[in-house]
């Protein structure tokens, strides 16, 4: 019955999104139920299309878990934007750094800068906020600015290639590069970047749950997130749950630079980010703010994606920007959950 | 004046109100007593137009009325005072009283008339409110007489007051008795929800008795006592008076010495308060509210900043004036807060999870190598709980915020008592609790008393704090001003000293 209410609210908003696109689609002068079965179709085809939703969901997995550690806590994380960045431009640098060291060292390595740099970035709005009282809303807004900035000017003058005009780094060395899952995996191209990073952000949905549910730091930080005077009357430092929440959740949008630098790119690509932070937000909002919830709503986002792609190209009317309304749409009636609640409810579906 | 006539109304499964009859006859103060959850709330909302109920029918003065909202109800002549106030803080009295029924045409609004209207009001029925006072500067007491005046404006004949006397201190409420008694000699009817026995036996002319949705008694207040209104609302004998034995009194557990607690604004809510705790003893502390009593509680549960104190806090022999919450648990604090919503529970978590907070980190919940928590350990502690404190319903799953206030402190008393405390900081322990509940609680902290813990028991009931204490401290604007002994002092002279101060 909980298991239910708690997919229940999601899925009729994620219905009533594609109903109001629909006819949004309509009146543009295509037909709806065409330009979703090629927005599916597309996206759920084995093995490309199969292949690149995955690929589009690993940064969005990771992002959705950021924002949800530190909402558990209590804390809006709107800066997992410039904390994927630093963790990338991190996991990148020392790629590049210390490209001749061998792959069994080399590697370890750049996952641990992309979750130390992510980490990092994650933990000054949290100690800013717990240290002065200022408000993490504001301080990982403006830290997403600098991060950017301060980025594009290492890229543009220490860390590219002299001539080249596209702003990206040099490559990282090839002993850094991870495995895609086309080697591994029959019938999947190799061309297609869905790489270990995707693997990862499954076992990272399985470690936050472990960590949140079944460790008495995970109680603490919940308890924090859920009412703070409590838990500080149960002896938990209300300040230290928010440096760590905060942290954690830095690291976790940080680990969106392994997918990015590590298994697609193989160097620094100024700008890469498609809004994968703020994504994330959606996407935590979506999944309900729970690991399994995260991965099905970071799936969704990235069919959107994906399938937005061919609706584009093939039907007349509509283009890309349609699915950035059905995304925009999908969250307004997740937000606006007490409009459904209020008449189901009334008919005795959902006692509270 | 008013009469339902086998009112029955359901929410979902719950049969909240079951043939519900209750007379209330014009110009007498007539009370509704039941326990939390007996009903009597929902009943006076059906009369006032909020529910709609399923079966049954509402006479106002004879007639049959079918009253769909509070407009009707208000047109009929019958107003109602909610629990929580509704007014507009940063607005003033005259404002606020208009609201919805403004005088004037639809673009001046006359307040000048509503003022007049208004004080003369006032003056009629004592009720010292100034329209021209703005709502955020005024005490308690002040807002709820602005929510009389509300109805007194709008006509009302009829009051229904819910629980009103629970947001006041108890020179408040007595004051707040005359102004009632003053609206019957005017012709009013009022009706007062409560579950305060000595309340009903001072205000009421008649009194209704529900338990469980049902009517189980409609008597005279003259012809009754709080003994048989105790048993009707309960359905078994209760004991009103806490029965114990003289305190066996240890070796001194906590010691207070010139403790000064300095707000962030720079006032002082504790002022240079010291005094003593012994084994086997309750130190009752009695004050009208707000006399920095929360701030002393959470003073030496270690809740603020060491920074703000000055003084000393010893426990045994131990100073631990600049120790956080968690050691001073280690050591052997248990405290019951007087919030349980703010500080006690996480409303949101169940009730295997509250039941562990303070004690999350350590053994026996803990295993495996001390990081994860041991789900087996947790429910079984839990069950112990629930089984020891009679937690209704006994269901470890269920979050926190579904069980009745009583059921909630029930839980967190049980999880107090589960660390076998040395010294318990007990606030409020009955505040919104039932009678049943309040008697179970009372015993309990008798029993650890006796089992040779050190308690400090903080309560606005007198009553509570007289009957449980074996030494009493009177507070006064942050400051003890006097010690009197509980079982020879009477609730005159504790309350000359709780608002005087000498």
């Amino acid at each position: 019955m909980n298991l239910l209410r708690e997919l229940l609210f999601p899925l009729i908003a994620v219905v009533a999104a594609f109903i109001v696109g629909g006819i949004l689609i309509l009146i543009i002068g295509d037909n709806p139920l065409q330009a979703y079965a090629l927005l599916f179709g597309s996206a759920l085809s084995w093995p490309v299309g199969i292949g690149y939703t995955l690929f589009y969901a690993t940064p969005l997995i990771f992002t959705g878990l950021a924002v949800m550690v530190a909402f558990r806590c209590g804390l809006l994380n709107i800066g997992a934007e410039g904390q994927l960045y630093i963790g990338a431009f991190a996991t990148a640098w020392v790629g590049i750094t210390f490209a001749n060291l061998s792959p069994w060292l080399l590697i370890p390595l750049c996952f641990v800068a992309a979750i130390l740099g992510g980490g990092v970035w994650g933990a000054i709005p949290g100690v800013l906020k717990a240290r002065f009282g200022s408000h993490e809303v504001i301080n990982t807004i403006m830290l997403n600015f600098i991060a950017v900035a301060l980025l594009s000017y290492f890229t543009q003058y220490h860390y590219k290639t002299p001539g080249d005009p596209i702003m990206e780094t040099v490559p990282i060395g090839s002993g850094a590069h991870i495995a895609r899952l086309g080697k591994v995996i029959h019938g999947l191209p190799e061309f297609i970047p869905l790489n270990v990073a995707f693997v990862l952000a499954l076992i990272c949905c399985g470690l936050v749950y472990l960590f949140l549910w079944r460790t008495k730091w995970g109680y603490e930080l919940r308890a924090t997130g859920t009412n703070p005077s409590a838990a500080e009357y149960g002896g938990i430092s209300v300040r230290k749950q928010i440096i760590v929440a905060m942290t954690i959740s830095g690291a976790l949008a940080g680990m969106v630079g392994i997918n990015e630098v590590l298994g697609y790119r193989y160097r620094y690509y100024d700008g890469f980010s498609d809004n994968y932070g703020f994504t994330g937000i959606a996407v935590a909002l979506l999944g309900r703010n729970h690991p399994v919830g995260v991965i099905i709503s970071a799936l969704l986002f990235a069919v959107l994606q994906r399938g937005g792609i061919p609706v584009d190209a093939f039907t007349e009317h509509v283009t890309k920007d349609i699915v950035q309304v059905l995304q925009g749409t999908i969250i307004l009636f997740v937000a606006a959950e007490a409009f459904f609640r209020g008449p189901f409810a009334k008919f005795g579906l959902l006692k509270r | 004046m008013i009469e339902l006539r086998q009112i029955t109304k359901r929410f979902g499964a719950v049969l909240a109100n079951d043939k519900v009859n209750v007379v209330v006859k014009p110009g007498t103060i007539h009370a509704i007593v039941g326990e939390n959850g007996a009903g009597k709330s929902t009943a006076m909302r059906i009369a006032y137009g909020f529910y709609k109920a399923e079966d049954g029918e509402i006479l106002v003065d004879g007639q049959v009325h079918s009253i769909e909202t509070p407009h009707d109800a208000i047109a009929l002549g019958i107003g109602m005072v909610h629990q929580h106030f509704m007014l507009v803080d940063t607005m003033t009295v005259a404002e606020n009283i208009v609201l919805g029924a403004e005088p004037g045409s639809v673009v001046a609004l006359d307040l000048g008339k509503a003022s007049v209207e208004i004080r003369r009001l006032s003056e009629e029925f004592k009720l010292a409110v100034n329209p021209d006072a703005v709502i955020e500067n005024l005490s308690v007491g002040q807002q709820q007489r602005v929510e009389l005046m509300k109805a007194l404006y709008r006509h009302a004949r009829l009051l229904i007051l819910d629980e009103p006397t629970a947001v006041l201190t108890p020179q408040e409420v007595e004051e707040f008795f005359s102004i009632l008694r003053r609206m019957r000699e005017q012709g009013k009817t009022v009706v007062i929800i409560t579950h305060k026995l000595a309340e009903v036996l001072a205000i009421s002319d008649e009194v209704t008795v529900m338990r469980d949705g049902r009517v189980v008694g409609s008597l005279q207040t003259k012809a009754t006592n709080a003994a048989e209104l105790a048993r009707l609302m309960v359905g078994r004998e209760v004991l009103l008076r806490v029965e114990k034995t003289p305190a066996k009194t240890g070796s001194t557990e906590l010691s207070v010495r010139n403790l000064t607690v300095t707000a962030r604004g720079g006032a002082k809510p504790v002022k240079d308060v010291s005094f003593e705790v012994r084994k086997g003893e309750i130190l009752g502390i009695a004050g009208v509210e707000g006399n920095g009593q929360t701030e002393l509680i959470e003073a030496l549960a270690g809740l603020i900043s060491p920074s703000q104190l000055s003084g000393e806090i010893r426990i045994e022999d131990r100073d631990i004036t600049r120790e956080g919450a968690r050691l001073r648990r280690e050591l052997g604090i248990a405290h019951i807060p007087e919030d349980r919503h703010r500080r006690g529970l996480l409303l949101e978590f169940d009730l295997a999870e509250n039941s562990i907070l303070g004690v999350h980190y350590r053994t026996p919940v803990v295993a495996y190598g001390g990081a994860f928590l041991d789900y087996g350990a947790i429910r079984s502690r839990t069950k112990e709980i629930i089984e020891g404190f009679d937690v209704r319903p006994a269901n470890p799953d269920l979050p926190a915020r579904v069980l009745s206030g009583g059921n909630q402190q029930k839980l967190i008393i049980g999880r107090e008592f589960k660390v076998n405390p040395k010294l318990l900081l007990v606030s409020q322990p009955t505040r919104g609790v039932d009678i049943g509940a309040i008697e179970f609680i009372h015993r309990k902290l008798v029993g650890l008393r006796d089992s040779g813990c050190a308690v400090l028991l903080v309560s606005a009931e007198l009553e509570e704090v007289t009957s449980l204490s074996d030494r009493l401290l009177i507070i006064h604007e942050g400051r003890i001003v006097g010690e009197v002994d509980p079982k020879v002092a009477t609730i005159e002279e504790i309350g000359l000293l709780m608002t005087r101060g000498h």
